[in-house]
């Protein structure tokens, strides 16, 4: 085989094992740092040996055994740590060596629980959100660190940095590999949940940069969110995101015109909308309401997206529910932001005056007060009131508000209206 | 970006003979890993081709056939609708399709076309048709 083809299916193999990989070698070291480069030993063995060989028949049980080896050579080395090799000797003598076939009864019984701490240690409360970002890309996501900061344009030593850090705070904080104990889960998943989420959002309306939006990261996203709500197949919360996700996903096409610029979604062009995402967001959400348990802020939102995927025409759109679906996220997540979304809800289902009320009201909220969309929004209502001067001036505030290029543009074209 | 992956049929399959329980186990296991690594956007089997029919367009004018077809093996078994970051990922997920009975098994790869790669031939009103159509299946099933 070619080296350019080869090197092609290792990035394919990496992408599938790696977090099986990382997480079932955590297990054996207890050091995730450790356990990360472990993997990229193998992952370097691979490059060096398949150009030759040829891709084996089962990639993810040849590069587990090559990082096993070296584990062992490792510690070895470090002759402190007999404790160690005994551990990992008697793993290996119980583990079968790798077949032709994959041995999917040993994936299933411990490979689920390894991949489910590992996105907790990512997600872990010692670390800042970007580093819990970083980490969770690369070791659950399979991304180099090159590609994790082309998405989030930052310098690719910065995030180098922050994972390198994140890795020492993880073994200075002697934080174990474990599932949180349910008494703290609820907690530690939502922190787990709020990372994918921030991906996913970078990707969707990017917050710097010339371009709307970054695909990549929210197919990177969603395929986390994928991943987790089958490790935790019982939190409706974790089926809640992920049909947020979809369903906000399936508008990405209609979302820019041809040039670049965004496209409102009462503007939008719904045959351009994704049904099979709608639909597979939809029966997320049924996943969710069939735990029956109260509506958390993730499978709130997500209704909210599906009253307007399932809308054939804006008409269509249930607003009077949408405004009582922000009124009950709004009590879950005292936000003005999400008092503002219940601002337009208000507006569309009972006229703009229902919603400038509740606008001038959050205006006087110093923590708005360099919020771009707040004055985007007021602007639009005034314009439906036909106070176009007053419209104006919030067209341009917003204008001058927003980070992003292309939301600029089309705030000024409002603005010039 | 979106592979359709299809199973091709043979005359034993397609003669109606049900697969084993252990080789639905199998596929079973297969799937919920593509499920469990956020892969797989849909996927079915199909049942054998005297189910189902043809329709010939001659001239424009549609004539019905009634299955089963001939050349099994060109026939599809069943399909999956993968989500992944390029062809070698999906062909590496291909791979590992469970196919332990000794006997040949094709299966094929293809990229999904989206809307815009059909750029200007693709109409706003050619789109609009789609997805009423698309709209009308969601509500009515």
């Amino acid at each position: 085989m070619p080296t350019l083809e080869t090197h092609r299916a290792i990035d394919a193999v990496w992408r599938i094992e790696s977090a099986r990989l990382i997480a079932g070698l955590t297990r054996m070291v207890h050091d995730v740092g450790l356990a990360e480069e472990l993997a990229q030993d193998a992952l370097v063995a691979a490059l060096e040996q398949w150009p030759e060989s040829g891709v084996p028949d089962n990639p993810g049980a040849w590069l587990m055994a090559i990082a096993k080896r070296r584990a062992i050579d490792q510690f070895r080395r470090r002759e402190t740590l007999d404790r160690k090799v005994t551990e990992i000797g008697r793993d290996l003598e119980t583990q079968e060596l790798p077949t032709a076939e994959p041995d999917f009864d040993a994936i299933h019984s411990n490979i689920s629980d390894d991949l489910l701490r590992l996105v907790f240690i990512s997600c872990h409360p010692v670390l800042s959100t970007e580093a819990r970002v970083a980490l969770t890309l690369r070791l659950l996501g399979g991304l180099t660190t090159e590609e994790i900061a082309r998405a989030f344009l930052t310098p690719e030593p910065t995030i180098a940095q922050r994972i390198v850090r994140a890795k020492k705070t993880l073994a200075q904080k002697k934080i174990p590999f474990e599932v949180p104990a349910a008494s703290e889960l609820g907690e530690r998943l939502a922190s787990v949940l709020e990372v994918v989420y921030l991906v996913f959002n970078e990707g969707y309306s990017a917050t710097g940069g010339e371009n709307w939006m970054r695909p990549a990261l929210c197919e990177d996203a969603m395929r986390l969110g994928r991943m987790l709500a089958e490790l935790v197949p019982k939190e409706p919360e974790a089926h809640g995101l992920i049909a947020l996700m979809e369903i906000q996903a399936s508008r990405s096409r209609a979302r820019t015109a041809p040039d670049g610029t965004p496209v409102l979604l009462n503007d939008q062009d719904r045959s351009r909308w994704d049904q099979l995402l709608i639909r597979r967001g939809l029966a997320a959400l049924e996943r969710a309401a069939a735990l029956e348990q109260p509506m958390g802020p993730y499978v709130l939102q997500a209704e909210i997206a599906a009253c307007h995927g399932r809308a054939r025409t804006p008409e269509d759109t249930d607003w009077p529910r949408i405004a009582a679906l922000y009124a009950r996220l709004v009590q879950l997540v005292p936000s003005p932001v999400i008092e503002l979304n219940r601002a337009v809800a208000l507006s569309m289902a009972f006229g703009p005056e229902a919603g400038l009320a509740i606008v001038d009201e959050l205006t006087e909220l110093p923590s708005l007060k360099s919020y771009h969309l707040l004055p985007s929004v007021r602007g639009d209502l005034l314009a439906k009131l036909g106070r176009r001067d007053e419209a104006r001036q919030e067209f341009e505030r917003a204008a001058s508000l927003t980070r992003n290029e292309r939301e600029r543009a089309l705030l000024m074209k409002r603005a010039a209206e | 970006m979106r592979f359709m992956v299809m199973i091709k049929s043979d005359e034993r399959a397609d003669s109606g003979v049900m697969p084993t329980e252990e080789e639905l186990t199998a596929m079973g296991r297969y799937n919920e890993e593509l499920v469990k690594a956020g892969v797989m956007l849909a996927g079915e089997g199909l049942h054998p081709s005297a189910k189902g029919a043809r329709v010939k367009f001659t001239d424009g004018k549609p004539t019905v056939i009634d299955g089963p077809f001939a050349e099994a093996k060109e026939l599809i078994a069943g399909f999956w609708l993968l989500d992944v970051k390029s062809k070698e990922e999906a062909i590496e997920w291909v791979k590992r399709v469970p196919c332990t009975d000794g006997a040949e098994v094709n299966i094929e790869i293809r990229q999904v076309f989206e809307a815009d790669d059909f750029g200007e031939a693709f109409t706003p009103e050619l789109r609009e048709q789609d997805a009423q159509l698309r709209l009308a299946e969601q509500n009515g099933s």
